[in-house]
């Protein structure tokens, strides 16, 4: 069963991504993709996160189809314009992948090349109405193709942004222009998610609440500090920093997480960040 | 007005290696509002530069340097200067480097960068306030320019980059240009404007049309060469 067809018979979803290698060794990449195999339902593969330059994302999702996982292809308006843009997303189905999620991507000065010139020719709203436009067999350019592709495509948002209501407002038109998925920004406050959730009943598209698991009481302080969207709790922060096995304790509160946000949504989208190994710990707690 | 900067001394110095005589050019237009090339900056480069051992033959702050005409006009009056020097450093915009090239023949440095149009055509200085994109977008965005005041030009509505009201870029100086779209918008009571999907925007259009191009200056010019070719 596809990732479509599982969210499509309402079963509670597992994502989790895994970021390619800042170079062509991808054994690692391998090793994470091992760990999450049999116990996520698809993989994001991440399109230069945080702008820093790495091995694609097309070549990762192509890489993890063939050891055997379902990919879900990022694709960020930051690094290629239209034309860039529209070639991978048919290079990409015509490679197997049914997965699209629409970004519009960091910008380039917060990444390891500063000076390039950032291109967002599109945004995450026009880059959604292009795949729409593909799959009814026409580029952005109001020109034919010759056989047209069909997606599973997401987007995202950040449940936790102050104020919200924007977010919400870019949420309508996303799914306007044709998003079926979303992957939230990391949530930690199960009361604010269920309040978003209500807000956004109205959208018929499938929510997967987004799970950053914590490595220490410092990175959710950086968190809170640098990221946007992110809000980890004071209480969380003091029980990360009193718990003696830091691991352990990320472990334990990122499967309270899921257990209390489960009923609220259709699904999970954990970002291990370097830390795959612990999903499977996360997802047995979590009793999934 | 074109918003200009003073390139690092050193860059300026660098142009000049392997050059002694310089003659300089300022501008009392927008390069004296920036500070980046009055009477006083000039005097203050020709100051530094002595300071280094080059010989500065002479200088000239034209009214606008960007008129092309008055700038042949004042370096004729100063031919002599201009001629002993080896290369014109000019404090100015890139129009006005532009200018000055095109009426003398020697090297022509830049001393400045020229940053934005700043309240161009208007006497509303300060910030960027419009790209010329030719397809203004200021109606459902009210009358904040997202491509200006968004540093990824988005046209659809905030990214998730923004934290607190401040962009991911320069969060110390730089307000999210959809923060500020979206609480114009709400005072306005008119947040319906951020549910339209905006279509991709035509490129296109930025590149200014050839009937633009085609004025009469441009034909006097055109005419002057076909002039000067017989």
């Amino acid at each position: 069963m596809s990732l479509k067809e599982k969210i499509a018979s309402s079963r509670f979803v597992i994502t989790a991504e895994v970021g390619p290698p800042k170079g062509v060794d991808i054994e690692e990449m391998k090793k994470n993709t091992e760990v999450l195999k049999g116990r996520v339902d698809a993989v994001n593969l991440t399109d230069q996160q945080s702008s820093v330059m790495r091995l694609g994302s097309l070549a990762g999702c192509h890489l993890l189809r063939q050891w055997g996982v379902e990919p879900v292809l990022q694709v960020t308006c930051r690094d290629r314009n239209r034309l860039a843009l529209q070639s991978d997303l048919l290079s990409a189905y015509v490679m197997g992948v049914e997965n699209v999620l629409c970004l519009t991507g960091d910008h380039v000065s917060l990444g390891d090349h500063p000076d390039a010139k950032p291109v967002f020719d599109l945004d995450s709203v026009s880059l959604l109405q292009a795949v729409k436009g593909l799959e009814q067999g026409r580029d952005l350019g109001g020109k034919e193709l010759k056989g047209s592709p069909r997606f599973f495509v997401g987007a995202t948002v950040a449940p936790g942004a102050d104020p919200l209501e924007p977010q919400i407002l870019k949420m309508e038109k996303k799914v306007k222009a044709g998003a079926q998925f979303f992957q939230t920004q990391a949530m930690y406050e199960p009361k604010q998610f269920e309040e978003f959730m209500k807000s956004v009943k109205h959208l018929n598209a499938a929510v997967l609440v987004g799970i950053v698991v914590l490595r220490s009481a410092a990175m959710a302080r950086f968190m809170n500090k640098n990221v946007a969207g992110i809000h980890v709790p004071d209480n969380l922060i003091e029980e990360m920093d009193k718990a003696e096995k830091k691991a352990a304790k990320g472990i334990e509160i990122a499967a309270r997480l899921i257990r209390e946000m489960r009923d609220m949504c259709q699904g999970v989208h954990i970002m291990a960040i370097g830390m795959e190994d612990r999903v499977p710990a996360i997802l047995d707690a979590a009793g999934m | 007005m074109l918003v200009s900067e003073l390139k690092p001394f050193e860059e300026i110095l660098g142009y000049l290696d392997g050059e002694n005589k310089v003659f300089i050019v300022g501008c009392k237009g927008c390069a004296e509002v920036c500070q980046t090339g009055g009477e006083a900056q000039v005097l203050e480069m020709k100051q530094k530069l002595e300071g280094k051992g080059k010989a500065v033959t002479g200088y000239t702050v034209v009214d606008f340097l960007c008129d092309r005409a008055l700038v042949k006009l004042r370096l004729k009056a100063r031919e002599a200067d201009v001629a002993a020097a080896d290369s014109l450093l000019v404090m100015t915009c890139g129009v006005g480097v532009q200018a000055t090239a095109a009426v003398v023949d020697k090297i022509t440095h830049p001393a400045c960068n020229t940053m934005n149009l700043g309240g161009v055509r208007g006497e509303w200085r300060g910030s960027e306030r419009c790209r010329e994109c030719g397809d203004c977008l200021l109606d459902v965005t009210g009358g904040i320019c997202p491509l200006t005041a968004c540093s990824k030009f988005l046209i659809n509505g905030p990214c998730g980059g923004a934290k607190s009201g401040k962009c991911e870029v320069e969060p110390d100086v730089r307000d999210c240009g959809w923060h500020l779209i979206y609480q114009r918008l709400k005072k306005l009571n008119r947040l319906d404007k951020m549910t339209e999907i905006v279509p991709p925007k035509a490129f296109s259009k930025m590149e200014p049309p050839k009937h633009l191009r085609s004025t009469i200056m441009w034909a006097l010019e055109q005419r002057e060469k076909e002039v000067a070719a017989r």
